[in-house]
């Protein structure tokens, strides 16, 4: 199962450490079992947790994605955002998977299957037993249809704003956090009921 | 009690007009923008109220699901007043539930969705509402808290679930356009189809296709979406289980062939007759994915299945060994398809977990899959990171599983898996770390030392190779933004063939070939990042190899070892910072080295002689220098090996002072430049130490080292060493030449017996060498204070 979803920002792989990593959408499917603490303030410092967790999360995948980047020998021009409607080719952009032992940040172990494209960094965390093939091809879905529902890469576009499309789109093809075994035809009628309640 | 104030709040927010609601969300859209106060969260309960309360499709979805999202966000809630009783549609449940979830489950609000969740699965009114938006918020449950459901909750889910993957409709759906105006003579759907476009010859699964789905279609996609977590929860734990009564009539595999029978399966408890689903699912999507898929997405999905299909086998044979006859032949048959369709592959990892599982059970030599998983599939795809993960992590995790075979299987097969740590060696350092001492045994150490040494050679021959090797429609997958014709050319030279080879091998050789000519053939690459990548990540890996291999190397080894340390240690790959940062970690390796057995000075006095009587080792490598000679005036003593005679302490001697003798008198030069002083300090002091042993070396030295001390000062010195350097030069001497003065305290202090070198203040004073040589320097410095200069 998965157990958290998140959009971050990536910066050039060439350029100098400029400005933090920022998570600009993040989906935690069902709250971990709080580690015991009885003090008062539970609530509050559970959340704060869990966003650092996320946080935590996206500085790896960005770090990772930049030196991906880097051995592959793209240049830094590449990474900024191309404001164009040109499909991008998600099987190629970089991409990966990594493992984070318990406690560190989250209390089971739990691997992270991430993307990256253009300015935007992709991830999914999900339990160490779960079908990591079936992971891979759902975050490129999920990629895809959000580049196409959100025009996430055209210039001034403030997604920021409009996070409830990102919400209809995990509501139907990552429910609850649950992977599905889409083929092409059950992908295209859920989109044909996203579109319907989400006029463009 | 339904009071009359909640019913006319009811009624308020099934009538509210659009203009008002609007106006209400911009308000609570200001208030979310404010800090939270408890304002906020009554606007937020009232709009929820308001969404909730009506029946028709008032508020659009985009309303429900953005409040859901701001609930969830805002969790957890220490006073949460949401329940998911009220709810009437499916969907909606499925929003509550995903706040309710997100709580933390404070004050069993799993419970209530599981509960509330049963009691719509219960209803079997067939226009009920539609389950397909609970399962995932089911599984979700599962996932949290397995101890939730109970034995009668997970029956019927059993049952329902077998229903939905068996017994789904094999009809197409009728277009949800077509309502209750369409004709009678409307075409009625055909069959489904398989991915291929073939009529389907079987149920319907998830590779089954149509223009349109039913209901249970949809459902039986979500029951086998969730349904290896399903049997991971439900299935028996532990032999001592209540299952295991029923068990022992389906003792035996020959039992299981006859009880495959769908009559008398359909008699078994909801538990069993799902196991048998499953299976024959399972069967289905193997033979399913065999078929060449019309769209892309559908041949991605065949793979994932295959995948899925795999490890939903292990549980089932996990749970219930009768599967395992069955089962064994179909997967045998996969492995010999796997391979032949590029991203098929990744199947052999669960593969081989079920063959780790079961093998034994199953009495079956599964060798050729192990080989294929740690041989043979790195060197075609250690470009795909996903897959180095799944291996590697595969290798790491079931460590303790491995039998001596499969052990040895593995330790042969380490240049094969450092392929994928050479090409991706940022995310995999961390994960080698772990097998690397897995991976080390006596008989491949001193080849494993070379291959980590010359790693950074690897990834460059490996980008080479993807070069020489890919076809230009291909996308590339090595550094574009790097041109090297000239290393391009020195791969493909047959000169060059063999050392390529070697690097490139899949399986531990056992020979030690020197790959330094590919030093410099491959020097233009060394600024590749790949490369740069891989070099950073090898001291860590050196480290992790050494602390195994000190625990496991015997004498003999050991020795090897040295003699390795001492001959890489100036023929390393050029990377940039690479050689400083590995000969950091091999002269810390060496100095343990000989600590860990110091009679080796001894033994490979011959060899050092030779190191240290090579001047040009203190420019090309002053550190690995430094340690050796160190070590020399340490360990080349009785106390540490018996065997250790005067003329071998006689012979170190002359070839260290004639050493010191050329970098301290010569101008420095083109072939000698200027000696760092840790060297000539070490020099001084190990003369001194050897000297200790053999007296009558004593006058050489003090000679010497007063020669030294007024070099020191000479201003013709001056532009070779800092005045720092020159003064602790001048120090040292001084120090060494007091001490040589009581040439019985000198011996005490150089070759100290081993109980005097741990201070043992507390037993007696008079032995601890701290304090001795403290009384000692007193002694001295007040005689020197007598005399002149």
């Amino acid at each position: 199962m998965v157990h958290a979803f998140l959009i971050h920002t990536l910066r050039a792989p060439n350029l100098e450490d400029t400005g933090l990593c920022r998570v600009l959408y993040s989906c935690v499917f069902g709250a971990e079992k709080s580690p015991d603490d009885p003090r008062p303030h539970g609530a509050e410092r559970d959340r704060l947790f869990r966003k650092e967790q996320i946080l935590a999360v996206a500085r790896q995948v960005e770090s990772l994605c930049r030196l991906q980047q880097q051995a592959s020998g793209c240049p830094s021009t590449d990474l900024q955002p191309q404001f164009s409607d040109e499909t991008v080719s998600l099987h190629e952009a970089p991409h990966g998977a990594f493992f984070l032992g318990a406690g560190d940040p989250f209390q089971e172990p739990q691997t992270v299957v991430w993307m990256g494209v253009l300015s935007l960094g992709f991830a999914l965390v999900l339990d160490t037993h779960e079908n990591l093939l079936l992971a891979e091809s759902t975050l490129r879905l999920l990629v895809r249809l959000l580049l196409d529902h959100l025009r996430l890469l055209t210039p001034g576009n403030n997604f920021l704003l409009r996070s409830d499309r990102i919400e209809g789109i995990l509501t139907r093809f990552l429910p609850h956090g649950q992977l599905l075994f889409l083929n092409d035809q059950f992908v295209q009628d859920l989109e044909k009921e996203f579109s319907a309640a989400w006029p463009r | 009690m339904f009071s009359a104030g909640a019913e006319s709040l009811l009624h308020q927010a099934r009538e509210i007009q659009d203009e008002e609601l609007q106006r209400f969300c911009t308000r609570v859209t200001k208030l979310l923008q404010e800090p939270p106060g408890p304002a906020t969260m009554d606007a937020l309960q009232r709009l929820f109220l308001i969404v909730s309360a009506t029946k028709y499709p008032r508020s659009p979805e985009q309303l429900q699901v953005l409040c859901a999202a701001i609930l969830r966000e805002m969790s957890p809630f220490d006073d949460l007043a949401l329940s998911c009783d009220h709810t009437q549609n499916t969907r909606q449940l499925s929003l509550v539930a995903s706040v309710l979830l997100a709580q933390g489950n404070r004050k069993g609000e799993i419970r209530q969705v599981s509960q509330r969740i049963f009691k719509i699965l219960e209803n079997r009114q067939p226009e009920g509402p539609s389950v397909r938006h609970l399962l995932p918020a089911l599984s979700k449950v599962i996932g949290l808290a397995p101890g939730t459901l109970m034995e009668d909750q997970n029956n019927l889910l059993s049952k329902r679930l077998v229903d939905w993957l068996r017994y789904a409709s094999i009809q197409q759906g009728l277009p949800s356009s077509a309502g209750f105006f369409s004709t009678p003579r409307t075409r009625q759907p055909g069959p489904i189809t398989e991915v291929d476009g073939a009529v389907a010859s079987d149920f319907f699964t998830v590779l089954s296709t149509g223009q349109h789905f039913t209901e249970d279609q949809w459902l039986n996609m979500q029951a086998f979406s969730m349904l290896r977590k399903w049997l991971l929860h439900s299935g028996p734990e532990d032999p001592g289980s209540p299952d295991a009564d029923d068990k022992s009539e389906l003792e035996g595999s020959t039992l299981s062939v006859l009880s495959a029978a769908s009559t008398a399966s359909r008699l078994l408890p909801p538990r069993e007759r799902l196991r048998e689903v499953a299976f024959e699912y399972c069967q289905r999507l193997l033979e399913q994915s065999n078929r060449r898929a019309l769209r892309k997405a559908d041949s991605d999905l065949q793979k994932a299945c295959l995948v899925e299909a795999v490890l939903v086998l292990d549980v089932l044979c996990r749970q219930d060994p009768s599967f395992l006859y069955r089962t064994l032949s179909c997967l045998k048959a996969l492995h010999r398809r796997l391979g032949e369709d590029p991203g098929s592959e990744r199947a052999l990892v669960p593969l081989a977990q079920f063959f780790l599982n079961h093998g034994e059970a199953a009495a079956m030599d599964a060798e050729v899959i192990y080989q294929h998983l740690l041989s043979r599939l790195p060197s075609e795809r250690f470009y795909s990171p996903t897959l180095a993960f799944e291996v590697i992590h595969f290798c790491t995790h079931n460590l303790a599983l491995f039998d001596p075979h499969i052990l040895s299987l593995l330790r042969l097969s380490f240049p094969s898996l450092f392929k994928f740590l050479a090409w991706n060696s940022p995310p995999l350092t961390a994960e080698f770390v772990v097998l690397l001492p897995a991976l080390v045994e006596a008989g491949t150490t001193v080849e494993m030392l070379h291959a980590l040494l010359d790693l950074p050679c690897l990834t460059a021959a490996l980008d080479l190779q993807l070069r020489s090797t890919q076809t230009p429609s291909e996308r590339p997958l090595w550094d574009v933004s790097l041109r090297i014709p000239g290393c391009l050319e020195a791969f493909r030279d047959p000169q060059f063939q063999g050392l390529f080879r070697h690097l490139l091998r899949t399986k531990a050789s056992g020979s030690m070939e020197r790959l330094t000519p590919l030093h410099q053939l491959l020097k233009p690459m060394a600024s590749c990042a790949r490369v740069t990548q891989c070099a950073e990540a090898v001291p860590i890996l050196l480290q992790a190899f050494f602390s195994t291999v000190t625990q496991l190397a015997d004498g003999a080894l050991i020795n090897q070892l040295v003699l390795l340390l001492l001959d890489r240690s100036d023929s390393l790959y050029q990377a940039p910072q690479y050689e400083a940062r590995v000969h950091r970690v091999l002269n810390s390796q060496f100095l343990a080295l000989c600590k860990l057995k110091p009679s080796l000075v001894v033994e490979l006095s011959r060899e050092l002689l030779e190191f240290v009587g090579n001047v040009s080792s203190i420019c090309s490598r002053a550190s690995m220098f430094t340690c050796v000679v160190w070590a020399i005036g340490e360990y080349l003593s009785v106390t540490c090996d018996k065997r250790c005679t005067v003329e071998q302490i006689n012979k170190f001697f002359e070839a260290l002072e004639a050493l010191l003798f050329e970098v301290t008198q010569s101008r420095p030069s083109a072939d000698l430049p200027c000696c760092p002083p840790q060297v000539v300090t070490a020099l001084m002091t190990t003369l001194t130490k050897l000297a200790s042993r053999s007296q009558d070396l004593i006058p050489r030295v003090s000679l010497f080292l007063s020669k030294l001390r007024t070099l020191a000062q000479n201003p013709a010195t001056s532009s070779v060493h800092s005045e720092e350097d020159a003064e602790a030069i001048r120090t040292r001497a001084t120090e060494l030449l007091t001490l040589l003065k009581i040439p019985s305290v000198a011996q005490f202090v150089f070759t100290p017996t081993a109980g005097v070198c741990q201070p043992r203040y507390h037993r007696d004073a008079n032995t601890a060498l701290p304090l001795a040589l403290r009384t000692v320097s007193r002694l001295v410095e007040k005689e020197a204070g007598l005399l002149p200069g």
